[in-house]
């Protein structure tokens, strides 16, 4: 064991919890950096609206439904108009039964059995999305663990070892035991002298060798601690016969001349690390239930066509999104508008340059999925994996296991791609649906050669062709961001942007509760202030 | 940029792509690593057909993309030129993605395909300046 600094951190802080009570400790732990999560400060509490104020709220995504959630609570007057004929926005799930139309005219039936779903967009809540997770609370969405990492799921390379998938665990532990062995080499062998002094050397050498299951001489081999972490051959077993049989490292050469790596950092960062979870019956159960407590608020088929504000008011006409028709038009005082920045700066809207030249300066980023249906769970009941992600070099990228339904007899859907936010992505994104699924089963075989005989049917979602998003999510550059990204926010005169685009969360549903929350607390300080 | 030097750093494109799949959060911007593919038509079905169509006849939803078939805005070769280069409102910024030769390519292709026939021919000294 590592000695703990002479005053740890954690006795600080039980000092402060025995004498000044758990809401300093809290507060201190917070500035030590230890509860950090999203910048969710709780609930908002928004109250004393004007007497028939109003506002308008485009859009029933999560930013929109938040908004219109919150200040029907603080007393104004609500609706949203929404485009599509359900709320939820990206916030979205395919079940058996459903048909999808995307740009271009193309209709896909979900032949899913019942009960299984795909989530095109979200599909993962990190612990630290304080805000969503607020939201679930408050709807009684039941929550489930998503498994992130998965030490039995694959690791795959094209270009390493033949192209044979590699567990996750035996690519962890190789790259561990190796870098462990390099360093401890260059410590022992005194060529780090320039910059650790003697203690430090130590401990380093001590942590290694655990750390990268290392023999007494810093070598990393073939042998029970490495087989411990990478695995067996054969597992230790029980009664007679039950040696184990250690396994064989991967060459650190063609570990080391890989990429494999990109699939192990990917896991490391803030947004990817546990607990994660899941909305029970797909991420789409959010969207449904705070739909169903907006009943009545939200006005379904309605495509924005032109937005107006004046003096006293807003007004925005619409048309019906399926049969067209005439022009109608709703007003309000106010207007929340949550509908993205690539149909939004297509719709005519008298706001000053700034918010225009912002909402002109964003496209969306490239994205698309496939959900495959199979006729089982062969991941689980062939190669003992339940839930999480394999990685691989090809265009699909990701294959994700579902993280709930394990042990099922019957069939199940999996996430059979994801590519996301990369120049490749658009390639795969411009293929056609069946394109996408064929792909997806031929590059997934190459992990999974079960794909061929167990496949059933398959759905997939293009992000630049969702009639109402025309991309996955604001595409931030850094330049982009320093130009625009205030004037995105900023109310202008009364009308205020929401959505995953107006955060630093892109993509994300929490940046679209922050948004939505931050958005309509200066906008109820304007209405109050008129 | 931080995701821009690793990416030299790797070099290659598909292992830099990896990388800006996996991107930060705060920074899930433009495409900035070269595209993969050579000619104006493997460019337009790698890249543009995802939103343009495959038959370049746009397609319209909340938002719309605009049709490049029988679009008389080609006539001037500067204008797609400018577009891929600079992009405009949901039209993603392609300049840093593509070479000169590559925009000279795709230019071509759309502006003698799809019912559009304009025979000036643009170079890759053509895309230069405009950038």
């Amino acid at each position: 064991m590592i000695d703990e600094t002479p005053v740890s951190r954690r006795s600080i802080l039980k000092l402060i919890g025995a004498s000044a009570g758990s809401a300093a400790m809290y507060q201190a732990m917070t500035e030590m950096g230890y509860a950090a999560t999203s910048d969710f400060n709780g609930p908002i509490k928004l109250s004393g609206a004007r007497k028939g104020a109003s506002v308008l709220v485009l859009g029933a995504g999560i930013a929109g439904m938040v908004a219109a959630y919150e200040l029907r609570k603080a007393g104004y007057k609500v609706q949203i108009l929404e485009y599509n004929d359900r709320p939820g926005g990206r916030n979205w799930s395919l079940y058996g039964g459903d048909k999808y139309t995307e740009l271009g005219g193309v209709t896909q039936d979900v032949q899913f059995a019942k009960g299984l779903y795909f989530n095109p967009g979200p599909w993962r809540i990190p612990y630290h999305h304080q805000g969503i997770l607020h939201y679930c609370q408050m709807l009684n969405v039941p929550m489930e663990n998503f498994v992130m990492v998965n030490n039995s799921a694959y690791i795959h390379s094209s270009r390493a070892f033949g192209g044979q998938p590699k567990r996750y665990r035996e690519v962890v532990s190789d790259y561990d035991g190796y870098i462990s062995e390099l360093l401890a080499k260059a410590t022992s062998q005194d060529k780090l002298d320039a910059a650790l002094d003697k203690d430090e050397k130590d401990g380093l050498l001590q942590m290694l060798r655990r750390w990268g299951a290392l023999d007494q001489n810093y070598e990393y081999k073939k042998s029970d601690d490495a087989s411990n972490m990478r695995g067996y051959d054969r597992p230790p077993g029980g009664g007679l016969d039950s040696l184990p049989v250690n396994s064989d490292l991967l060459p650190r050469k063609g570990l080391f001349s890989s990429t494999m790596w990109i699939s192990l950092y990917l896991n490391k960062s803030w947004d990817f690390q546990g607990t994660l979870f899941q909305p029970v019956g797909g991420m789409g159960m959010i969207g449904k239930l705070f739909g169903k407590l907006l009943q009545g608020v939200i006005k379904y088929d309605c495509k924005v066509t032109n937005i107006h504000q004046d003096e006293k008011g807003v007004t925005v006409t619409y048309v019906d999104a399926k049969k067209g028709g005439a022009p109608q038009t709703a007003h309000a005082n106010w207007c929340v508008c949550t509908i993205p920045a690539t149909v939004l700066s297509q719709i005519p809207m008298n706001v000053g340059t700034p918010l225009k030249n912002a909402i002109n300066s964003l496209s969306y980023i490239p994205a698309a999925k496939v959900g495959l249906q199979f006729k089982r769970r062969f991941w689980e009941q062939d190669d003992a994996i339940y839930g999480g992600n394999t990685y691989t070099d090809q265009p699909i990228f990701n294959i994700s296991y579902p993280s709930h339904g394990f042990f099922d007899k019957g069939p199940a859907v999996l996430l059979g791609a994801y590519s996301f936010a990369n120049i490749n992505s658009y390639t795969f994104e411009g293929q056609s649906a069946k394109e996408m699924v064929a792909a997806a089963l031929e590059q997934g075989s190459r992990i999974h050669p079960q794909y061929k005989t167990e496949f059933q049917n398959g759905v997939a979602v293009s992000w630049h062709r969702v009639p109402w998003t025309l991309g996955c999510s604001g595409g931030w550059t850094d330049e982009n961001r320093a130009r625009h990204y205030d004037n995105m926010c900023a109310v202008d005169n009364r009308i205020v942007l929401a959505g995953e685009h107006c955060s630093r969360l892109p993509a994300w549903q929490e940046g679209a509760v922050l948004s939505s929350l931050d958005a309509i607390k200066r906008l109820h300080q304007r209405a109050l202030a008129a | 940029m931080k995701t821009q030097t690793t990416i030299r750093f790797l070099g290659t494109v598909l292992f830099a792509t990896l990388v800006s799949s996996s991107a930060t959060h705060a920074q899930l911007g433009l495409p900035r690593t070269g595209l993969p593919q050579q000619g104006g038509e493997a460019i337009y079905k790698g890249i543009c057909q995802g939103c343009h169509m495959p038959d370049a006849k746009g397609a319209v939803g909340a938002g719309m993309y605009p049709a490049l078939a029988n679009n008389p805005k080609l006539e001037t070769a500067g204008y797609p030129i400018s577009v891929i280069i600079h992009g405009q409102k949901a039209m993603p910024v392609f300049g840093a993605a593509f070479s000169d030769q590559q925009i000279a390519d795709v230019v071509n292709y759309i502006r003698t395909h799809f019912g559009n026939s304009y025979q000036d021919k643009v170079t890759p000294e053509d895309v230069k300046s405009a950038r």
